[in-house]
């Protein structure tokens, strides 16, 4: 597996951008800028980049509650992402849909959802599109450990290989669906029903990016070809809780520490690439520099952005009113 | 003019839609049938056969037989529209609702506002409705209230085989995602169709009988009932006006409010359930927006609050009858005289 | 048994299966003329007075006020007061054998058909023999079903046409300019498809200036000119019309409107008005009418005005008006050339050939001649002189 000088680059770079993403939402979260329920990605971004560095034009990616971190890595514009956390007419979707149904469907960003499970049917439609249109498209679910139990789920594995769909199904298990215990909740094993289903299934480490991008690129490629849909099992710890303001009260003493210091995605990514000298200290640190002035001016500009008004309140529930 | 049944109207729609637009798709169980059988191919076209002959017309690509599977199918009918397709998904009985609803009201009702206006989803839901077929109670619902009641979406209910396809035209052409709602009873039933292509607006409900007395607002297949009323009252002398309106959401208020403030005495017929209705609906409408037009209470003529029953002897004491609609009709003529 | 005549339920339009007898304005042993309103029809679709097919008493009424019966039912006998009653009991009864034998012939019925032109297909009902024949041309809006009082009465003696205009009817949806001109071309293509070298045009509204532009510019296609309330001889139109017409969707948004184009508002039934809105929903339809109606009016004015050029006529032409028009004012037919044949018809409006069928009728009678006679071989003027030269039409079949 050979990564160019520009991918590893961009790599760094999305997982950089999506890191203090979060963690300015996190901060201004707390200090009661940002309404409403925000569900943060922070710890799990080699999976998001890992995955969608595969991605083209014209390929769709649904997502989950925690959805920012898959919007940054299919190429959604920051700012207006910023700008919709807070609310503003600016927002990626004009304020209308926040955080949790953040989306862009002109990069193929299919939406976060609040829906768990909502959103492997919606990838099997826009696999059934690719398949239909003949684009060469894939489709990608991300989905919890949480949604991996609802029943949408389940029938869309076995849609996707009755039709033979180029759609992939990401588990994303941080060891939570909400307070519960992935390890407790999930009977069986995520691969074993890819199995059950007659589907490719594969287990990575989602902290280490190069073993996600291996993988992503075998099931991306598959797809492509018309091999089928494929299952992933990705698993990695977030740092935050299931949504800002939880207390996680159900987590080991040191268990998040412990993974920041030792598990990080970030820091992993930058050790390997500068053990192999594939490149240097001060361009990462320049990434980090810009992604910092970056973030910095969306949340500048999210938070001088004006509301939406009450004009903005009855516009768009239809396309047509007749 | 041919004159058509009610699901060769709805054939043909499907049919001229699929010829003039190649993202046009249809997907749902058995709507060829026989997928992966040893026997023959388009072995259905649907469980009453109105599908019956699109799959060898235009192949298994666009006319996708699904396992049992109302989640994902419907699902990914909605994913495919926001992706590009022009989805026309097959919900056999609108009662299996409750296995794929949030695919209809979360993800596709809700798409284009959420996402700031950025989003189309030109999906149709086919779906049966209603009672008469000794199909019992998780086979004969309406239910088409529940649908109206959800902002985004769009609910359809074809009076006969003229409607049902301009309307079935206008809602595959449609950018928003509708809900059509077919009733097995009707499949039979003939009208004069023309044979080209047509739409029927959204929105904009008819006037079938023109009388002056007493107005009955209906929908579906109420609509004949309440029609064969207001014919067997002209010969009495007894003026009724009809109006089918066509679509609940979007719905039209101003012809209702019309016609209503127009002769003052109004009966509203729905085969659902009285609570939280369609009928109740147009009843408070009527009441808030036409009062001072009113000469009696508006009359409700619905099924009871109850299961459509199995027993032939129940179910037709359930469905409203024209003796029914005819005794309201009486009753809000004689109110206050 | 000829001083016997049967008066049968009509069929007016090609969809007309039976007929209400709604009101009988006559009694039994009472003497009526020919022309006299007999009763009163309704279908589903339309609304219209039966007038006597000939002079005679009324001997028999045998369908009674509100029955509903089937076309080419006996409703009634007339016959001289001389006639003995048994004749006439006879004449019922062998009536009756008859159409019993007769009953439901309905592949036999005449059904349109379409011919392929440059840009789509035109679809017309042809009926009747005897050359040349007559093309009618129905007016903005309309369809060839416009002629369902006239084209059965003069298809008796002639062959004849009714076509349905591009963008009307079941005719495509393609106008291309929609201009008066170009829509001229496409009846001549339809004609060239027809096989049809020459033809007796009766256009009404637009139809009318659309014979007019054919009879001006390929005089020798045409063999005569009847002109019903045509467009092209005065700057107005009424504005509110075709805006209207255009506009509504809903019926009673258009039934308003399609009263303006009658003297008696009775005539437009619930079916007509939804029959309009039917035609209006055809996918192009809307498009087509619009195009149409920008490249033929702007506002209250006609762009395409020729009377300047009436003179040039080589044709016989007359002109019918309804004197309560209220599209084109009937000030229109006035001050043409003395060539000119022009008949104003009191309690008339725009559809002056339904309002006024049997008038318009024998006018048509008149002017064209007897069957199988050219008017133009009769030459100007003539054409209108001889009313005993056209043949008597009987609604019985």
């Amino acid at each position: 597996m050979q990564l160019s000088r520009e991918e590893l680059l961009h790599a760094y770079r999305q997982m950089r951008t999506i890191r203090a993403f979060e963690d300015r939402v996190h901060e201004e979260f707390q200090a009661g800028n940002i309404p409403g329920f925000v569900h943060l990605y922070a710890g799990e971004e080699a999976c998001a980049v890992g995955f969608c560095i595969h991605l083209k034009e014209g390929d769709y990616i649904a997502s989950t509650h925690r959805g920012h971190g898959h919007c940054i890595a299919k190429g959604c514009d920051v700012r207006a992402m910023m700008a919709e956390i807070f609310g503003k007419k600016s927002g990626l979707c004009g304020g209308k849909g926040g955080s949790m149904h953040i989306a862009d469907l002109e990069r193929g960003m299919m939406g976060a959802n609040g829906i768990v499970g909502g959103g492997p049917p919606l990838v099997c439609g826009a696999a059934l599109t690719a398949k239909t249109l003949k684009t060469g498209g894939v489709a990608i679910a991300f989905v919890g450990d949480g949604g991996s139990n609802q029943g949408t789920t389940l029938e869309s594995y076995n849609l996707a290989k009755v039709w033979n769909l180029p759609a992939i199904f990401v588990i994303e298990d941080n060891g939570y669906a909400e307070s519960t215990a992935s390890s407790w909740a999930v009977a069986g094993s995520q691969v074993g029903r890819a199995a059950g289903f007659g589907m490719p299934g594969y287990e990575v480490d989602g902290h280490d990016f190069f073993a996600v991008y291996a993988i992503a690129r075998e099931v991306v490629e598959r797809a492509r070809m018309g091999g089928g849909p494929s299952l992933v099992h990705v698993r990695f710890a977030r740092y935050y809780g299931h949504f800002e303001g939880d207390a996680m009260t159900y987590r080991g003493k040191d268990e998040v520490p412990r993974l920041m210091a030792e598990r990080d995605c970030l820091k992993l990514f930058r050790e390997r690439v500068l053990e192999a000298a594939l490149l240097d200290a001060a361009e990462l640190d320049r990434i980090d520099h810009e992604v910092a002035e970056l973030i910095d001016r969306a949340t500048a500009e999210a938070k001088a952005a004006p509301m939406p008004t009450e004009a903005d309140l009855l516009t768009d529930v239809y396309v047509s009113y007749s | 003019m041919p004159k058509k049944t009610y699901r060769q109207a709805i054939n043909e729609a499907l049919r001229q839609e699929m010829e003039r637009d190649p993202r046009v798709i249809l997907m749902g169980e058995d709507v060829a049938g026989g997928m992966g059988s040893p026997g023959e191919d388009d072995a259905w076209g649907g469980p009453l056969g109105v599908t019956k002959g699109l799959m060898p017309r235009f192949g298994r690509e666009r006319v996708l037989d699904t396992p049992i599977t109302e989640s994902a199918f419907i699902g990914a009918a909605v994913g495919a529209a926001v992706t590009g397709l022009r989805p026309v998904a097959e919900l056999m009985f609108v009662d299996f609702f409750g296995v794929c609803f949030d695919q209809i009201f979360n993800q596709a009702a809700k798409f284009r506002y959420m996402f700031g206006g950025k989003a189309r989803t030109p999906l149709v839901i086919r779906t049966m409705y209603g009672a008469g077929f000794r199909a019992a109670s998780q086979h004969s619902q309406c239910l088409y209230s529940i649908f109206t009641h959800i902002p985004g979406l769009k609910v359809v209910l074809p009076s006969n085989a003229y409607e049902a396809k301009g309307l079935l035209i206008q809602a595959i052409r449609d950018d928003d995602p509708v809900i059509f709602f077919e009733h097995k009873a009707m499949y039979d039933e003939e009208a004069e169709v023309p044979d080209e292509p047509y739409t029927i607006p959204f929105g904009e409900a008819n006037v079938t009988r023109e009388g002056g007395d007493a107005t009955i607002i209906a929908m579906g297949r109420m609509v004949n009932f309440a029609n064969q009323v207001a014919d067997e009252l002209a010969k009495e002398n007894i003026g009724v006006t009809v109006v089918d309106i066509r679509t609940t959401s979007p719905l039209d208020k101003e012809t209702i409010l019309e016609t209503a403030a127009e002769t003052g005495r109004v009966v509203v017929v729905d085969e659902s359930h009285p609570r939280c209705s369609v009928a109740t609906d147009i009843a408070a409408l009527v009441a808030q927006e036409a009062f001072e037009h009113l000469e009696a209470p508006v009359k409700m003529v619905t099924a009871p609050h109850a299961p459509v029953p199995f027993s032939p002897a129940l179910e037709d004491l359930y469905i409203p009858s024209p003796a029914r609609i005819r005794r309201a009709v009486q009753e809000v003529l004689a109110f206050g005289r | 048994m000829a001083e016997i005549t049967a008066v049968v339920m009509p069929k007016w339009g090609l969809s007309m299966q039976e007929g209400l007898l709604a009101a009988w304005y006559v009694a039994e042993g009472e003497r009526v003329e020919k022309g006299r309103e007999l009763c009163d029809i309704e279908t589903s679709k339309i609304a219209n007075v039966l007038e006597s097919p000939a002079s005679g008493v009324v001997r028999r009424i045998l369908v009674p006020a509100g029955s509903t019966v089937p076309v080419g039912a006996l409703l009634a006998v007339l016959a001289a007061p001389e006639v003995e009653d048994p004749a006439i009991d006879a004449f019922v009864a062998e009536f009756r054998a008859r159409s019993a034998e007769t009953t439901v012939r309905a592949g036999e019925e005449p059904r349109p058909r379409f011919v392929e032109v440059e840009g789509g297909r035109i679809r017309l009902l042809e009926l009747g023999t005897g050359e040349p024949p007559v093309l009618f041309l129905h007016g903005f809006g309309g369809d060839l079903e416009n002629w369902m009082f006239n084209q059965p009465e003069l298809a008796c003696a002639r062959r004849t046409f009714a076509l349905d205009l591009p963008g009307h009817g079941g005719s495509s949806k393609v106008v291309s300019d929609g201009s008066i001109p170009g829509l001229a071309r496409a009846v001549l293509a339809a004609m060239d498809a027809l096989a049809i070298a020459r033809a007796h045009l009766v256009g009404h509204s637009l139809g009318g200036a659309i014979a007019l532009a054919i009879a001006l510019d390929r005089p020798e296609r045409v063999a005569s000119l009847a002109l019903l309330a045509p467009v092209g001889l005065g700057p107005e139109i009424a504005k509110e019309y075709i805006e209207g017409f255009l506009a509504a969707t809903r019926a009673r948004r258009l039934r308003p409107v399609l009263e303006m184009l009658v003297h008696d508002p009775k005539l437009v039934t619930a079916e007509m008005v939804e029959n309009v809105l039917r035609a209006k929903r055809l996918d192009g339809a809307r498009s087509a009418l619009e195009t149409i109606a920008a490249a033929c009016f702007e506002g209250d004015r006609q762009r395409w005005q020729v009377r300047a050029r009436l003179a040039e006529l080589r044709c016989p032409t007359t002109i019918v008006w309804g004197e309560d028009d209220r599209i084109l004012p009937v000030a229109h037919s006035r001050d043409l050339p003395g060539s000119i044949a022009v008949h104003r018809l009191p309690g008339a409006g725009h559809l002056v050939h339904m309002e006024k069928a049997a008038e318009v009728n024998a006018l048509l009678e008149d002017f064209l001649g007897g069957p199988g006679r050219a008017a133009t071989e009769l030459g100007i003027g003539e054409a209108t002189i001889d009313p005993s030269a056209a043949p008597r039409v009987d609604r019985d079949r």
